[in-house]
């Protein structure tokens, strides 16, 4: 479980994530909606310790994230921003290994390396593994650091916006994907995702946030309503019930 | 999910022809190994004519001066742009020649050429290295440790110090006799020829002291060049690390400055030759490819310039010459990111 205790980030007078308190439950794949500026990604970062925060605490599992050793909660918890550029040359499989750093530092056991072929079928990069990570195109590369964080293998999976620079066939297979993780392995995969019908169709549960704050948090069915949606957005969204999966309609 | 990739890969795959007869990197260390090696032998035994006990201590001095420039440049300029997360920074690039040059400037005028001279050569290098680690800590740390600067910015911060330094120290050159200017003049060029045996000795324990440094953080290098964030979900105590190898920098380049003199792109060059030569980025492979480039460079440069050219010239302004323009064509052929 990750608990969330008056979690603050203010920058100057602007407060962008504001007093959020909850708990993430273990198991299932939760997402976190809003409007842009709703703090959404900001949150994400301080609860994995990219950012510090101004108030509040964080623990994962009983573990605070401000007085834990990084490199246990490294095993622990990952997390994939969306901004992923390398400044150095790194095959495919180099990067997915150093999803082992946190278990083996640098010297890799049968197991660590069986991590890293799991990861690479797990995410059909096993084709494109000798590969220079800098000469995939947006949605491979995107693919090969998930590929990382699945061989990091931690029971909590952050991912900031996974779904950016991929197209409709890629999107829906990472969504299937990060759902089979947390079936097959029992991982909790958090994600950030503006599409609501994606977060509506694959989540266990959904985070709503709106100017900083936690709205609203509960399954699909209660979040995915024309009233709570025009709370969150402040627009008009129509939904209907399409095989068995409430959809917005929000396009016109 | 579908079990079939896009055809794209394949394609791509031939049009890169298969494997490539290239060089492990392992076998670079080797052959590089060799080089430097010959490079050194060469320069101590080439032409040694006249008094032996004379000429083969000097050209021992100079030899070891060379080395230690190459390692301390290669070492500080590859962890510096692992840190960094860019290929185009480096510690001299971020102002600390200008630093170097200021300070010389700030002594000859405060003191007067005689004052310096009546220093005494240990003093001075002590004041001059203290002075430019403290610099570069504070400011690369501020710079560095924090969540997102742009290289924009840090790249705008390093020439704006750059400025600022050259500024103060020509006002002040302005203001000199024309005496003093000339024995400053003497101190701004790199110079591989004149240095002061106990201070050689002095660099060494301190490179070596900057090594162990290293070599306890080691296990950290690659993960760190993923990134600050990647760094830090893998479970490296980013702000502790970075800062420690910053450290290790400032000690490095500030020994050689202090020691030889500014050199802007020597750095730039064996650290992006490196790059190039292993391929796959390991620190492992890239820094001693880095330093081995370095000694022949430097060591093989000035054989050549000596025997070959019959120049006793400034081996820096030709290494400055041929890495501007090297830095140049790399610039063009878009190797450098």
């Amino acid at each position: 479980m990750i608990e969330l205790t008056g979690v603050t980030k203010r920058y100057g007078a602007q407060t962008v994530v504001d007093d959020v308190s909850g708990s993430i439950e273990s198991g299932g794949l939760i997402s976190i909606i809003g409007a842009n500026g709703a703090g959404k990604s900001t949150l994400l970062s301080m609860a994995a310790r990219l950012l510090p925060m101004d108030r509040g605490s964080v623990f994962v599992d009983e573990l605070d994230i401000l007085s834990t050793p990084s490199d246990q909660l490294a095993r622990k918890l990952s997390i994939l921003r969306q901004e992923n550029t390398l400044s150095v040359r790194l095959s495919v499989r180099d990067l997915v290994a150093f999803g082992r750093h946190p278990h083996s530092k640098g010297r890799h056991t049968a197991e660590d390396r069986e991590h890293v072929e799991r990861a690479l079928r797990y995410l059909q990069l096993e084709e494109l593994a000798d590969r220079y990570v800098d000469e995939l195109s947006g949605g491979q590369r995107q693919r090969a650091f998930i590929a990382m964080v699945i061989a990091q293998d931690t029971d909590y999976v952050l991912l900031d916006e996974p779904l950016n620079n991929l197209d409709m066939k890629h999107a829906v297979e990472m969504m299937r994907l990060l759902r089979q993780m947390t079936h097959d392995f029992g991982k909790t995969v958090v994600l950030v995702i503006h599409d609501i019908n994606f977060a509506s169709c694959y989540s266990d549960r959904i985070m709503a946030m709106k100017d900083g704050a936690l709205l609203h948090h509960g399954t699909p069915d209660e979040i995915m309503r024309p009233d709570v949606l025009q709370e969150i957005y402040g627009i008009d969204i129509r939904v209907e019930q399409v095989d068995g999966h409430r959809i917005g309609i929000y396009f016109a | 999910m579908s079990t079939r990739t896009s055809p794209l890969p394949a394609a791509v795959t031939v049009r890169r022809g298969g494997p490539r007869p290239r060089l492990a990197p392992g076998a670079w260390i080797g052959v590089l190994a060799v080089l430097a090696a010959a490079s050194v032998a060469l320069y101590l035994t080439v032409d040694l004519g006249g008094d032996l006990g004379y000429v083969l201590p000097r050209r021992i001095n100079r030899v070891l001066t060379m080395v230690l420039v190459a390692y301390a440049v290669g070492v500080s300029t590859v962890l510096f742009q692992t840190i960094t997360g860019n290929r185009i920074l480096t510690p001299s690039i971020m102002g600390f020649d200008s630093l170097y040059v200021l300070i010389q400037t700030v002594l000859v005028f405060l003191l007067g050429s005689t004052g310096v001279v009546a220093l005494g050569t240990g003093t001075r290098f002590g004041l001059e290295l203290g002075l430019m680690v403290a610099f570069s800590w504070v400011i690369y740390r501020w710079l560095f440790t924090g969540s997102g600067r742009s290289l924009h910015l840090v790249l705008l911060v390093g020439i704006v110090f750059g400025t600022v330094f050259r500024g103060v120290s020509s006002l002040l050159q302005r203001l000199l006799e024309p005496s003093e200017f000339v024995v400053l003049q003497d101190a701004m060029f790199a110079s591989f020829t004149n240095v002061d045996t106990g201070l050689l000795r002095l660099s060494f324990v301190l490179v070596g002291l900057a090594t162990l440094a290293a070599v306890a953080l080691r296990r950290h290098f690659d993960v760190l060049a993923l990134g600050r964030d990647t760094a830090i979900s893998l479970g490296v105590d980013h702000t502790r690390v970075v800062t420690a190898v910053l450290v290790v920098c400032s000690v490095l380049v500030g020994v050689c400055t202090a020691l030889v003199g500014p050199i802007t792109f020597f750095g730039l060059i064996v650290a992006n030759l490196a790059y190039a030569l292993c391929r796959r980025f390991r620190h492992r492979h890239v820094l001693p490819v880095a330093v081995l480039l370095g000694i022949i460079a430097l060591v093989g440069g000035q054989v050549v310039l000596e025997q070959v050219f019959a120049f006793d010239t400034a081996l820096s302004i030709v290494i400055e010459f041929v890495g501007g323009l090297l830095f140049l064509v790399m610039l063009l052929r878009g190797s450098i990111k």
